[in-house]
């Protein structure tokens, strides 16, 4: 003899809707972090620290940067969590500096910043070790350790670096900044560590400028080797031997 | 206990030592409350900025650092030279070093950006940064000196201040070379970046520490009604002359040098012609207050009683307003001055590139340098209360001078 065949009660149905609802969320929460780990583990993982086999630099066509423009300024205020104000007291991590040949008069405008030296002064000076240089050549301030002395900022031939004067508010949670530290360009630290370019480079070719390539010095097949090849480029206070990664092309 | 004359200076004069001690207090005071106030609202109170990062009180505690080790000189001529004249003024010069040192390094550390990781400045060296080896050298002048004091003021110990006293010279020669070095070894700008940084400032320090030194000791004669023997003042004011001249020599070259390489001439023009506020201090109160008024009225003969004055505390007083002003050139100029990264260009940006940077300080750091003068005032005051300071060479021929009157 068969058993009737039960009809589910309205109780039941309930019961299994909630079990298909709760299992969806259980397999979304494994799940969705497993695609957003697979996205993060094509980028280096954060353990494994930079590498010393690239080295990160810039070429900077001052032939191709606008006058009036400050859209790689902009960019780095808006990623970095800086206001933008331009007081004496105010940091700027990169800023347009506008240059006239005395004897010609031929006017230039280029954008000037940290230039993440081979042989930074900054670091050399630094009491503590705050001011350091990461294996893939990105000249860093560690926030741990800064104790605010300033002698880096007395020691860069380029000016490239800020005090913070004052306490901060609305910082961008991936960009650490404080009151009492120094700070300068990290070259978009947090955008390269995720194979992303550096803010005010995005911003330059987006705007259509293509002033500035960005890219692995130690990497002959890289955009920045190619150009760096085909082009002749400058370093800033040359004379001083620091070997810096930004380069120019046009002074 | 008379007043007129105290040999123990612990049982006279208290309400004039408490009076110097509730100013010297006040001044501390004011000086901790600026501390705290810019430990609260940032930097942003004081007149440094991006362009101008060392202001005045980094003025105020270099020079105190480098007069700190100049007054230990005293008490190197004596024990290292073997001079007995001032081998009894060994303890004072001793103590003085360690006092103004005390004052300089306070300023340095509260004017941090963040001074609560002091922690962090101790126990994280970078061997590469002179100022790294700085904060060794002042460290171990605190140690050595303590002992060098030991020895001087202990009888037992009396044998080792010879070979301990020659360490604290060795170690003081090393501490100004380093102190100098802080400028010297910084290549981006025109003002600094010269190997005569550090003698310099080794020759500066010989002036201004004995400066002090002869300051301290008139006031301390002049405190128990004292008289300098007339000896120990010809010997001390022709020292003192001496040195300034160097100090002046030191400009003088320094000056040339810079001259002499092309890429210095704007530097050296603004420094010398047209830098406004920093030409004026350099040559009317470094050159010509600080450094050739002393010299004439230290070698000008006159009267016994004007004689005395102008010795012993007028004109060293003098090369003391120098040393500051020198200071003030140096490391204000120095950084006023921009910097010259595309030579042939007129260069300008949002970030004061190509102008002279300005720099106006506030109150707080009138308050935090000036607190740090304080410290050592106060330091060197309790000191010479509580223990012998007082150079014992002279003063028992003056005391029989005065019970034979």
């Amino acid at each position: 003899m068969s058993e009737p065949i039960k009809q589910d009660t309205p109780a039941a149905d309930g019961e299994r809707r909630t079990f298909l609802k709760a299992g969806a969320a259980v397999a979304g929460a494994v799940v969705a972090p497993g695609v957003l780990l697979y996205g993060v583990s094509q980028a280096r993982p954060p353990e494994e620290g930079a590498s010393s086999k690239q080295r990160w630099g810039l070429l900077i066509d001052t032939t191709k940067c606008g006058g009036g423009c400050h859209t790689c300024v902009d960019a780095c205020n808006a990623e970095n969590g800086l206001d933008g104000k331009t007081g004496p007291q105010d940091p700027q991590w990169i800023r347009k500096v506008d240059i006239k040949d005395l004897r010609t008069g031929y006017v230039q405008s280029l954008p000037m910043m940290c230039q993440h030296c081979e042989h930074p002064p900054c670091v050399d000076v630094c009491p503590t070790g705050a001011s350091m240089k990461r294996a893939d050549g990105i000249v860093l301030v560690d926030r741990h350790i800064c104790i605010g002395c300033r002698y880096c900022m007395m020691a860069c031939p380029y000016k490239a670096r800020s005090f913070v004067h004052e306490p901060l508010t609305d910082q961008n949670p991936e960009v650490p900044r404080g009151k009492g530290c120094v700070e300068s360009c990290t070259l978009c630290v947090q955008r390269v560590d995720r194979d992303e370019q550096p803010a005010c480079v995005e911003a330059c070719t987006a705007e259509g400028h293509q002033a500035m390539i960005f890219g692995d010095l130690k990497d002959p097949q890289s955009a920045i080797s190619q150009a760096l090849k085909s082009v002749d480029s400058v370093e800033v206070r040359a004379d001083l031997g620091l070997n810096t990664g930004v380069r120019y092309q046009g002074i | 206990m008379s007043n007129d004359f105290c040999t123990d200076l612990g049982q006279c004069r208290t309400k004039q030592f408490m009076t110097l001690l509730g100013i010297g207090g006040v001044v501390v005071l004011a000086g901790l409350y600026a501390f705290f106030t810019l430990e609260h609202h940032g930097h942003v109170l004081t007149g440094m900025n991006n362009q101008i990062v060392w202001g005045l009180p980094h003025v105020f505690a270099v020079f105190l650092i480098v007069a700190a080790s100049g007054a230990l000189n005293v008490a190197s001529i004596g024990s290292v030279f073997g001079k007995p004249m001032y081998k009894a003024r060994a303890p004072l010069s001793g103590m003085l070093a360690l006092a103004m040192l005390v004052g300089g390094l306070a300023i340095l550390v509260l004017d941090l950006g963040r001074p609560d990781r002091l922690v962090v400045a101790m126990t994280y060296y970078n061997f590469k940064s002179i100022f790294a080896w700085n904060m060794i050298f002042y460290n171990g002048f605190f140690a050595i000196v303590g002992l060098y004091l030991l020895t001087l003021m202990d009888r037992r110990l009396k044998l080792w201040s010879k070979p301990v006293g020659f360490i604290a010279f060795l170690w003081r020669l090393s501490l100004t070379t380093a102190t100098g070095s802080i400028f010297g070894f910084i290549v981006a700008r025109s003002g600094y970046n010269s190997a005569l940084m550090a003698p310099m400032f080794i020759i500066m320090s010989f002036a201004y520490g004995l400066a002090i030194f002869m300051v301290v000791q008139s006031s301390m004669y002049r405190w128990n009604g004292l008289r300098l023997d007339e000896n120990v003042r010809r010997r001390m004011k022709n020292l003192l002359a001496v040195f300034v001249g160097a100090s002046l020599y030191f400009t003088i070259v320094f000056h040339l040098t810079n001259l002499y390489f092309a890429k210095q001439w704007d530097y050296e023009r603004f420094i010398l012609l047209d830098g406004g506020m920093y030409t004026f201090l350099f040559w009317v109160v470094q050159v010509f207050l600080g450094g050739i008024v002393p010299i004439i009225l230290l070698f000008v003969p006159r009267s016994k009683d004007t004689e005395a004055m102008c010795f012993c505390f007028l004109a060293p007083s003098l090369v003391i307003l120098g040393g500051l002003a020198q200071m003030y050139v140096t490391i204000i100029g120095g950084q006023a001055f921009p910097m010259n990264m595309f030579p042939g260009h007129q260069v300008s940006s949002s970030f004061y590139d190509g102008v002279v940077g300005t720099y106006a300080p506030t109150v707080w750091e009138w308050m935090l340098g000036l607190g740090g003068v304080g410290i050592a005032f106060v330091a060197t005051v309790v000191a010479v209360r509580m223990f012998k300071f007082m150079p014992q060479d002279d003063f028992t021929e003056l005391q029989m001078r005065r019970s034979t009157d």
